[in-house]
């Protein structure tokens, strides 16, 4: 809490004060828990609120639709651009297609996400939370659907403050069924994710979906009415780890939404202002009239400094600019800016704006090599792949000639949606010879094999030291994968071991 | 609002304290949300439900058994139960297939190997080793010599009936004689053998045998099982001789104890105790690691 907040304003937030008096605890103890003060953030217009809007219906736009894009990838294939697919081991995403084994490219994504959240808070804080976090859009929502049904601000605080009566209970019953809908609706299109979209539509439709498609739209329905109808702020406030790591993460040069007390300090009224200002005294720009606590979505009051409460949606800047137009003052009293800045102000200096430091160099490098790296691995990865597996246990086994025999776990995986022929060779111990089990003996020396499309073959592999004397009891072996164009396609490593 | 002059009121961040102070540092007061509080509640009430619904309470004879009768030995029983369900198309093709023609198939293979590789992990693993690597006494099941035959067939029978399994009346029987403690040989023709039969797979004379002593001495003895060439008999469980491969080791004291002691070793008749399709895929599995004839 800060010392900061006026005694007008104190109702506005929760106020220590308030709990000591009112709390359960003995009163020299003070209260240690405290009931949740509802907020009733105000609409207000202006360009953040507008560039809000533009994010909310993207963002929400492609969450409820992209299941519905489309993609061909031939006979056999799913044709759903994303597509989630847990019973075979897939993962779709337009032109890409991820197996088990390259779960890495997930591992990747997370990386990049974590580091592009790194460099938004290093250039202007909490660019994630105040405008792309799913809690902060989705609240933004239902806050719309709410003053739709309830009214602003000062109305909703009226009512809720008043009787029960038989437009209130329309109107919360408008309120908490189109949450419902909106929330259902969340569930909906993330199932859509994991099935075949228009199928599962129709299943819905139909009460013929799987158990656990109704199971998992239930859960999501549930979160998302309590979360974005009920929990809002206290989410960031009590439950999300970011605001604790992105305040360890920031530094002075970072833009945040910064109330610029250099200008707005001291308050006083417009008259007292201009008065001032004629007598050449010191007159704020701030008229205390509150308008950017009564727009704040977590009731926080920006003129008291930075903020942990503070998502920094921009909303407050917006408030304090209309007011500043109605008053004839310049724009901007609440702004992007650092308290680097506001310090230089008061000393006279200019205005300094380091986008390009350490730290954002930093973060850029990494995330662009780290997209290249990924995007190059996916560019020219093949579409066949081999893993081989010594056996643990024996690792040789000595044969009645004296011969030493080697076994191995073999999986080959064609990648390509087209049934091939593959030939494979073991390089590295010249008079060898290799069986496959299952397959007829054969001694030319190689193998063949036909897998179908988008499938993996696992067989066991023997090699035999035949004539060859293995040097020492280790020899290095190339497995090599060739199609029917005699281009290698896959290759691994391994050793033959020897006493 | 807080008063800063109020000693329980942090004067710094105007932010009431609990009272409670230590050398000078007082714990500031900030509230948790009352939901919380809420929750942690809700958390106990939960455990007590647990408590009620699920078995939890040892006593003197038994334990409460819940409101559902769960308990997870029978849901242990279930699980068992839906993974033989899905099982059962793969298994109903394996008990279906010919012994000869599931290798043929990649994906009866496959199906074998995997069902027989669990089966020897559960029942042939404590003998034969987790890679059926064998140990003395315990053969080897990867190379390629095999004491009762090595083809798909004699693998099925061995691990039907078992080895010296008196139990089994089919089981495989015949056993070495014990040379020396009968009598029969005396410590010098048990020498001269045991050299003689070290000579059969090139290992050197330790200790100046006689040879042709130790030739006679094989004919008149041990031929009959073990061949007269000395490449031994799957009839009879009579090890090839002449090869790189030694049940017992090739030392000199080692071949010289066999021939003392003689006997073998034993395998149960694993037909009593498995379904005749695990029995099918432990024979491929066997087969397959590499030995198979
Ligand atoms: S909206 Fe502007 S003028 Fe009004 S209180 Fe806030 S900072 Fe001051
Ligand atoms: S203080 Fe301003 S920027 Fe921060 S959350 Fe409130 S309205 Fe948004």
């Amino acid at each position: 809490m800060d010392l900061r907040i006026d005694e007008k304003q104190a109702g506005e937030r929760v106020s220590p004060a308030t709990l000591v008096s009112g709390g359960a605890a003995p009163a020299e103890d003070g209260a240690l828990y405290e009931a949740r003060k509802q907020i009733y953030p105000q609409s207000v217009t202006g360009t953040f609120r507008r560039i809000k809007w533009i994010i909310l219906a993207v963002t929400l736009g492609i969450y409820y639709l992209l299941p519905f894009v489309r993609w061909d990838r031939g006979p056999g294939a799913p044709n759903q651009a994303v597509l989630v697919d847990l019973e075979h081991n897939r993962f779709y995403f337009f032109f890409i297609e991820i197996w088990p084994q390259e779960v890495y490219y997930i591992t990747g994504l997370m990386i990049l996400a974590a580091l592009g959240l790194f460099l938004m808070n290093a250039l202007a804080g909490r660019v994630w939370c105040g405008y792309l976090c799913p809690q902060t859009v989705w609240t933004d929502l239902f806050l719309a659907i709410e003053r739709l049904a309830e009214g602003d601000r000062r109305e909703r605080m009226r009512k809720d403050a008043g009787p029960w009566n038989v437009q209130r209970v329309a109107e919360k019953i408008v309120k908490h069924s189109l949450w419902l809908a909106i929330a259902w609706w969340t569930g909906g299109a993330w199932v859509l994710y994991f099935n075949d979209a228009p199928t599962l539509v129709r299943q819905l439709a139909t009460f013929h979906a799987p158990a656990i498609a109704y199971i998992w739209i239930g859960i999501l329905t549930g979160t998302t009415y309590i979360l974005a109808g009920f929990m809002r702020e206290q989410v960031c406030l009590y439950m999300c780890p970011w605001p604790r790591i992105q305040a360890a993460l920031t530094d002075e040069n970072a833009l945040n939404v910064t109330y610029r007390y250099d200008r707005g300090e001291p308050r006083m009224s417009v008259k007292k202002a201009k008065a001032a200002r004629t007598l050449g005294g010191p007159a704020g720009d701030c008229v205390d009239c509150g308008q950017c606590v009564a727009v704040c979505p977590t009731g926080v009051d920006i003129r008291g400094g930075l903020n942990m409460g503070c998502i920094q949606c921009g909303l407050c800047i917006d408030a304090c600019d209309n007011v500043m137009r109605k008053i004839g003052r310049p724009e901007r009293l609440i702004a992007y800016d650092t308290d680097v800045n506001i310090q230089r102000r008061l000393a006279g200096l200019e205005n300094v704006f380091k986008p390009v430091r350490v730290r954002t160099v930093l973060y850029t490098v990494l995330i662009v090599g780290i997209f290249a790296l990924m995007a190059g691995k996916m560019f020219t990865r093949a579409d066949a792949s081999l893993a081989v597996i010594h056996d643990r246990n024996p690792l040789f086994v000595t044969l009645s000639t004296g011969e030493i025999r080697n076994g191995y776990t073999v999986r080959f995986a064609n990648m390509a949606p087209k049934s091939r022929h593959f030939v494979l060779k073991v390089e590295g111990l010249p008079g060898s010879r290799f069986e496959v089990i299952g397959e007829d003996k054969n001694t030319s020396g190689r193998e063949d094999l036909d897998i179908g499309p988008d499938q993996t073959r696992e067989t066991r592999l023997l090699v035999f030291s035949g004539t060859a004397k293995p040097q020492g009891n280790s020899t290095p072996l190339r497995f090599v994968v060739t199609d029917e164009t005699g281009k290698t396609v896959a290759t691994a490593k391994d050793f033959f071991r020897a006493p | 609002m807080a008063n800063a002059s109020d000693p329980r009121v942090d004067a710094r961040t105007g932010t009431p304290t609990t009272g409670h102070e230590w050398d000078g540092i007082a714990e500031l007061n900030t509230p948790l949300p009352r939901w919380w509080l809420w929750t942690f509640y809700i958390t106990i009430v939960w455990s007590i439900a647990y408590w009620i619904v699920y078995p939890a309470w040892p006593g003197i004879a038994g334990w409460t058994h819940g409101m559902f009768g769960w308990n997870s030995r029978t849901a242990v029983v279930q699980d068992l139960q839906e993974l033989k369900t899905m099982r059962a198309a793969g298994e109903a093709k394996l008990s279906a297939a010919k012994l000869e023609d599931i290798e043929k198939n990649p994906e009866l293979l496959s199906i074998a190997r995997a069902q027989g590789a669990a089966a020897f992990a559960n029942n042939c693993a404590p003998c034969h080793g987790a890679g059926a690597q064998g140990a003395v006494g315990y053969p080897n099941l990867n190379d390629d010599e095999w004491l009762w035959g090595g083809k798909l067939a004699d693998i099925q029978t061995t691990l039907q009936h078992g080895i010296r399994w008196d139990a089994d009346k089919d089981t495989r029987s015949g056993a070495m004689p014990a040379f020396g403690k009968d009598g029969t040989l005396k410590a010098d023709e048990i020498k001269n053998v045991a050299q003689y039969v070290r000579s059969l797979s090139g290992l050197p004379n330790e200790g100046g045998a006689d040879l042709a002593k130790g030739k006679k001495v094989f004919a008149d003895n041990c031929a009959a099982c073990h061949g007269d060439d000395g490449k031994g008999n799957q009839e009879l469980g009579a090890p090839n001789l002449t090869d790189k491969i030694w049940l017992y080791g090739s030392t000199t004291a080692a071949i010289e104890n066999r021939v003392t002691v003689g006997g073998g070793g034993q395998m149960p008749a694993w037909g009593d105790r498995l379904d005749p399709t695990t029995i099918k895929a432990l024979t491929v599995y066997v087969h397959s690691l590499g030995g198979g004839k």
